[in-house]
């Protein structure tokens, strides 16, 4: 916090509503901030407009009928959202998956996550005012999407994974569009990098601002790029490795500063290494059923459990009752957003309007997952 | 009819009728044009294609949108300062016209050729400032007032350092006279033995005119839009027009004090292009390059840009002119 102010200065002070219809708060966050002059004493994240139940609506449906809610959690990492149930899934009741589908659901995973990423570095730019660089990531994203929607049949809320495989194969064309994806991204890159990552006016307004350091981070449960822009080189896919991640090299990005222009660089970083994975997936891919045995309707046993995933904004925790029924007797999501945006009420007191803007695109959150 | 006017009116008042009349249309006409250009340059730079509907290339989209907005009722939020609220749009459109009155299109195409006319033109574009207050302070909205707040602090901090590389210009020729300013650059342009000044002046003026990267009062993505996030229909584009006819002004008047005004560029003398045609194209040149600008750079923080303005321009211009005023007196 900052330190109090004298009573003569808070007299002054006026309180502004940011959002939650505000063309910078990504959807319906309702920031309700206290301002002396463009300096901002306290801010309030006010959560909950987009709250649709979706924990409650588990508990009554089977298992897999709330396959398709996962991804309507966090819109923009759909399949890795999908991922992390059906493993819960799949380790409370033991099923075997065929290794064709483990490596399919990584490289969607991570195609996914760079997708992600992409739409954030788009949005960032614009918030910062930088215009040009949306329709760029726009651009670039369209490929993914499209290359996506040939396997997945959709474009933003996948519903693709399947308890013990997924829905339908990849073929020769998809991994194609993928090789030449890759590509075209790794060329694409060097343009974002002159254009923006070297551009004096960004960062002047990255350089030291927002800085979130290693203990606020850690206390307020942050994870994902946010983290390890501070300095903790925390990533489940490293730190409790699942799927068949361990099989390939990748390198986890971390920053130091734990400023706006650190969780900038490590998420452009994270594309680069996702790339890197998806290319060994692509390579290692190997033949085999896409979707192995599993019953029509799980029956988890009796019992608790809990799984973790790394989505595009950190650590993603499925945490699974079962009664031993069909239907989840409690269904809990930890989200990687709602601690990202906590951290808001530390780093924001002190800092101007216009960084209020800068920050919050910078811890990237979600809304519709913060509210669930 | 010319005849009928000067026999109703009688030839001088006829005359500024007729003038103002071609003011406001140049103004009209002018607006249409560049927010068309910006819509195109910005669209290719962004992969786009941009409006293609209407008209060949979408030429027109910008006309049905002017039509558009002339259909719209004239909303006046409750808890507003009427008076002002009503009459910023039209302060902000009467500085505009003032400062057209003296542009040099060409040697015998300026409604008045006046001896103080760098000083009319600066002194009516602080128009621009008092209406943005104006509509921000009444519109009763907090991001409005931020927006104005920024508005005024920005312009107050440019105008000082834009000033003083105007007044290089004006000792070299030593006249305030748009017409004198344009015949001294007859042999050498101003940009060439003076070019940081020409520098300075297109920076300073970028900010004058609220353009990106120093959109500070308009910032859509903190201030929502700024001063005039409450006006509606055509009031909105008084400030659009005036926005727009302001960059034109700007750079007009770059044209007239560092790039040799009407005058053909040098070597190209001999083809037989009027004057006006060469204004016009210095003009859009520079407004391209403040479009082009504008579409690559992301945006300043305002304390950034205050600091910028004190702490690098307004030095930076103080010497330029204290060592070309020594510079001059040695020539002379």
């Amino acid at each position: 916090m900052a330190t109090p102010l004298p009573e003569s200065v808070i007299e002054q002070t006026y309180y502004l509503n940011m959002g939650p219809q505000h063309p910078s708060t990504h959807g319906v966050l309702r920031l309700f901030l206290k301002l002396d002059g463009e300096y901002i004493i306290e801010a309030d994240p006010v959560v909950g407009y987009g709250h649709r139940g979706h924990e409650k609506m588990a508990e009554s449906h089977f298992y897999e009928q709330f396959l398709p809610n996962t991804s309507r959690m966090d819109y923009l990492s759909g399949l890795i959202y999908n991922h992390g149930y059906v493993a819960a899934l799949e380790k409370m009741a033991g099923i075997e998956v065929p290794p064709r589908a483990e490596y399919i659901r990584v490289i969607c995973a991570e195609l996914n996550r760079v997708c992600s990423h992409l739409l954030w570095f788009g949005t960032y730019l614009l918030d910062l005012g930088g215009i040009t660089p949306f329709l760029y990531a726009f651009d670039d994203r369209e490929q993914i999407m499209d290359a996506l929607d040939r396997i997945t049949g959709s474009r933003l809320t996948y519903c693709y994974c399947r308890v013990g495989g997924v829905a339908r194969d990849v073929d020769a064309e998809f991994v194609r569009a993928i090789r030449a994806f890759i590509e075209r991204l790794r060329s694409r890159f060097e343009d974002y990098h002159t254009l923006v990552t070297k551009n004096v006016i960004f960062i002047h307004r990255t350089r030291g601002v927002g800085v979130i350091d290693r203990d606020t981070a850690l206390r307020f449960g942050c994870s994902g790029p946010v983290l390890r822009a501070s300095g903790v080189p925390y990533d489940i896919r490293r730190a409790e490795p699942y799927s068949v991640y361990p099989r390939f090299e990748f390198d986890i990005p971390t920053g130091t500063a734990g400023d706006v222009l650190a969780r900038y660089t490590v998420r452009l970083q994270e594309m680069e290494q996702s790339l890197r994975i998806v290319e060994q997936a692509l390579e290692g891919l190997p033949e085999g059923p896409f979707k192995g045995r599993a019953p029509r309707k799980v029956h988890p046993p009796k019992g608790d459990c809990y799984f973790a995933v790394e989505s595009a904004r950190g650590a993603l925790g499925y945490y699974i009752v079962s009664d031993g029924t069909c239907y989840p007797y409690r269904l809990k999501v930890r989200v990687p957003s709602f601690g990202n945006l906590q951290v808001l009420t530390e780093v924001l007191p002190g800092t101007l309007v216009a960084d209020t803007v800068a920050i919050l695109g910078s811890v990237d959150i979600v809304v519709p997952e913060v509210d669930r | 009819m010319w005849q009928t006017a000067v026999d109703i009116l009688g030839p001088d008042l006829a005359a500024i009728v007729a003038g103002a009349i071609g003011l406001v249309a140049l103004v009209q006409v002018n607006t249409l044009f560049l927010v068309w250009l910006e819509r195109k340059v910005s669209a290719h730079i962004q992969l786009r294609l941009g409006p293609m509907e209407v008209g060949p290339h979408g030429i027109l989209q910008t006309l049905v949108d002017g039509v558009k907005l002339l259909g719209k009722e004239l909303i006046t939020p409750r808890h507003v300062d009427r008076k002002l609220y009503v009459l910023a749009p039209v302060v902000v459109f009467t500085g505009v016209l003032a400062c057209l009155v003296v542009v040099p299109f060409d040697e015998e195409l300026q409604l008045r050729d006046l001896n103080v006319g760098v000083l009319l033109i600066f002194a009516f574009s602080a128009f621009n400032v008092l209406a943005i207050l104006m509509g921000g302070w009444s519109a009763n909205n907090k991001y409005s007032l931020l927006g104005a707040i920024r508005s005024v602090a920005q312009n107050v901090a440019y105008e000082i350092p834009l000033l003083l590389v105007v007044l290089n210009v004006l000792l070299w020729t030593n006249s305030m006279q748009m017409s004198t300013i344009v015949a001294a650059q007859s042999t050498l342009w101003n940009v060439f033995w003076m070019p940081v000044a020409a520098v300075i002046y297109l920076i300073c003026a970028t900010a004058e005119t609220n353009r990106a990267p120093f959109d500070i009062p308009e910032a859509e993505s903190e201030l929502v839009a700024g001063f005039h996030t409450e006006y509606s229909g055509m009031r909105f584009a008084m400030f659009f027009l005036a926005e727009y006819s302001n960059m034109f002004i700007v750079t007009a008047v770059a044209t007239t004090l560092f790039f040799g005004g009407w005058k053909s560029p040098p070597l190209l003398g001999f083809l037989p292009v009027p004057g006006v045609v060469w204004f016009f194209l210095k003009v859009y040149a520079l407004i391209f390059v403040i479009i082009w600008v504008r579409w690559t750079f992301p945006r300043l923080r305002f304390d950034q840009l205050m600091n910028f303005s004190w702490k690098v321009m307004i030095p930076v211009s103080l010497i330029h002119l204290i060592v070309y005023a020594g510079i001059i007196k040695i020539i002379r």
